[in-house]
């Protein structure tokens, strides 16, 4: 086990770096102008608009970071400002990309963060009932939830959740804070230690923007679990119907155990070694999730400015931000096959 | 004389299962719908030449053709805003007269029928599509890794390995941003980034049969890599393949209306489910001292029709995998 590791570990940066490759090939039909925004971080060639340079001025810039070379070449200088953390200038954030990536970064965590637990339990606390009482309502209904969920997109749901409970109840309204309480989390008084709201309110002692920062929360967060969420609830309740046709099952019922021993520890442990597998797929609709459900409840993160970026031409930012999610995702795959190892001694990898 | 007994064939056992049947029943008739949309829904300017119809016009746009007609555009009623809604006197015949509104417009005066009706084709036409060529990259990747074996293996299967750690969505977002939008760039990126699911599918159906006595017995009479390929191989494979494929097109119609609600998709006037349902954004909140449910035609038939497209391709897959493969039951799906 501890050679497939190492191995793994000695692969990613192979990965890490065919996914540059793979984002830098997908810039060739860009000229050498746009291309010259990916190594500006803090623009000061643009302090005369790029197109009132004459001519030579302009050659002059595009030599010296090497532009018109061939595309290898290219190919190792961008490589080289990434790895310095040098993402270019964002025209849609006004900032050079890793500084505004940092200042949006809190927002999504928090969004992601909050989605992640409660979409996970819910999901193998349902998946599990659904199969202990196989064919009962319980699960017809568990079953119609998850196939709907399976067909609903995310932003159609989002759009019927806001009507309800934005333009109907007005309970949660979308963005991240109201105005008011915007004003006073930007103002002086309030010190913002680590960006997210929620941490931030209950350091300062404010109770009341904490609760309108839930408010603002509730909706994005059921959005969000809430596709991959019905995906969990399937593989558990077919991995737990498995798992409870086992003979070890009914050894475990013959000994005498009680019912929910032997659901709980017999059978639902082993039932989830398949669900973790469904781990990585869950982790990438919540990555990519995040940019709809973001646009959508207007709450200002990554994922809203990404969708603000694409559509805008801002290269050096949806590059930025492209970046970053696939090396966490390659990442969490990583840490998700090592851990399926240590879950299930049984899976050799050679 | 005795019976053989010969097993049931796929439609036999699938027409017994009343919810196959139902998903059955709902995709026939957007398949109608695709066929009949110019009856349905006439374009304002007649289309000189069929092809117009059949042809959707980000095809043409390729390749800077002039169009004569562009069915797929949605005419606006007048240059206001706010939406108008249905009337049932447009009901009075069948079809519709969609300059009537028979499901109301959208905002900025978008008719919402008419847009359903040419986004059925834009959404059948682009998801058959990415899945047809997905499907032909993925079987070439495919079949030469499990065919060949060896460095071609290798080098394929890594190949894939590093795509799928760039998902497609992103890939989507970064070549739009270069591009431009478009729903042309989005079906490109689509495919591009779409294959690798297949190739593997693929690789392990053709490494299963490479080694049946059937494929040795041949080889061992000389036939030829291409003869080996192509009678035996391929045709001992590719039925369960494609038809497991062509299931997919419910959730890349899912995953293109998403993008296109994001604004990367043709344009605000597109006959598109997704754009559609992004008209209908400004609108959540009903108007100001009256029913918040004010304007539910603009997002509910819009969203039906996603949401009754998609549900019917995932019935009809979760239905077709038990028959096919009852083991592969639940296993994920991208």
């Amino acid at each position: 086990m501890l050679a497939y590791i190492v191995r793994r570990l000695a692969l990613l940066p192979a990965m890490w770096l065919a996914v540059t490759l793979m984002i830098f090939l997908m810039l060739e039909p860009l000229g050498p102008y746009q291309k010259l925004a990916l190594f500006l971080d803090n623009n000061p060639e643009m302090a005369v608009p790029a197109n009132k340079l004459s001519e030579e001025q302009l050659q002059r810039v595009f030599d010296k970071h090497g532009l018109n070379d061939p595309f290898y070449v290219q190919y190792g200088k961008w490589l080289s400002e990434v790895l310095r953390f040098n993402f270019g200038w964002s025209t849609t954030a006004q900032a050079p990309v890793m500084e505004a990536l940092i200042s949006r970064l809190p927002a999504t965590i928090e969004l992601t963060m909050l989605s992640i637990g409660p979409l996970i339990f819910l999901a193998i606390w349902m998946g599990v009932k659904s199969a202990v009482h196989q064919n009962r309502w319980i699960d017809h209904a568990t079953r119609f939830i998850a196939i709907t969920g399976f067909s609903l997109p995310s932003f159609v749901f989002a759009i019927f959740v806001l009507v309800i409970f934005y333009g109907w109840l007005d309970w949660f309204p979308p963005g991240r804070l109201s105005l008011w309480a915007d004003q006073v989390v930007f103002s002086d008084s309030f010190t913002r230690f680590t960006g997210m709201n929620l941490v931030d309110t209950l350091l300062n002692g404010r109770f009341d923007i904490f609760v309108d920062a839930i408010r603002h929360l509730v909706l994005p967060v059921i959005s969000l679990s809430y596709l991959s969420w019905a995906a969990l609830l399937r593989v558990t309740r077919s991995s737990m119907l498995e798992t409870l046709k086992q003979d070890y099952i009914t050894t475990a019922r013959a000994k005498g155990l009680t019912e929910t021993s032997v659901i709980h520890k017999h059978a639902r442990r082993n039932a989830l070694i398949p669900v973790l597998t469904l781990s990585g797929f869950v982790i990438v609709g919540l990555l990519t999730g995040v940019f709809i459900i973001e646009t959508i409840f207007n709450y200002r993160g990554v994922g809203f400015w990404a969708v603000d970026a694409a559509l805008s031409f801002d290269v050096p930012a949806v590059i930025g931000i492209t970046l970053f999610t696939a090396t966490l995702i390659v990442l969490a795959n990583l840490i998700v096959d090592i851990f399926y190892t240590v879950v299930d001694p049984r899976v050799r990898y050679d | 004389m005795t019976e053989l007994y010969k097993r049931p064939s796929v439609w036999q056992r699938l027409k017994k299962n009343p919810i196959a049947l139902l998903s059955l029943f709902l995709l026939f008739f957007f398949v109608v719908v695709v066929f009949a949309a110019p009856w349905l829904a006439p374009p304002e300017r007649a289309c000189p030449s069929p092809i117009y119809y059949i042809v959707p016009d980000w095809f043409f746009a390729l390749f800077d053709h002039d169009l004569p007609c562009k069915p797929h555009q949605i005419p606006r009623d007048g240059f206001k805003i706010p939406p108008i809604p249905p009337n049932l006197d447009a009901w009075k015949t069948f079809p519709p007269d969609w300059k009537l509104h028979p499901l109301g417009t959208t905002e900025n005066r978008y008719d919402i029928w008419y847009g359903l009706v040419w986004g059925t084709r834009t959404a059948l036409a682009a998801g058959a599509l990415i899945v047809f060529f997905s499907f032909l990259i993925g079987l070439t990747m495919g079949g030469l890794s499990g065919y060949f074996g060896r460095w071609i293996d290798s080098v394929i299967m890594r190949l894939v390995d590093f795509m799928i750690a760039m998902p497609g969505f992103l890939a989507t977002l970064v070549l739009v941003s270069v591009l431009g939008r478009g729903l042309d760039k989005i079906i490109f990126a689509s495919i591009v980034f779409g294959w690798t699911n297949y190739a593997r599918l693929i690789r392990g159906d053709i490494l299963s049969i490479r080694e049946r006595e059937y494929i040795h017995a041949s080889r061992a009479l000389g036939a030829s890599h291409t003869r080996l390929l192509f009678k035996h191989v391929i045709p001992n494979m590719i039925y369960p393949a494609l038809i497991l494929a062509s299931l997919d097109i419910g959730s890349v119609v899912l995953g293109l209306s998403a993008l296109s609600f994001l604004g990367l998709g043709s344009g605000e006037d597109y006959a598109d489910w997704g754009q559609m349902i992004a008209l209908a954004r400004n609108r959540i909140a009903g108007v100001v001292g009256g029913s918040a449910f004010e304007f539910w035609y603009t997002y509910v038939f819009p969203g039906a029709a996603i949401f009754l497209f998609v549900l019917a391709w995932n019935l009809l897959g979760d239905t077709v995998r038990d028959v096919l493969d009852p083991r592969q039951k639940n296993k994920k799906r991208a």
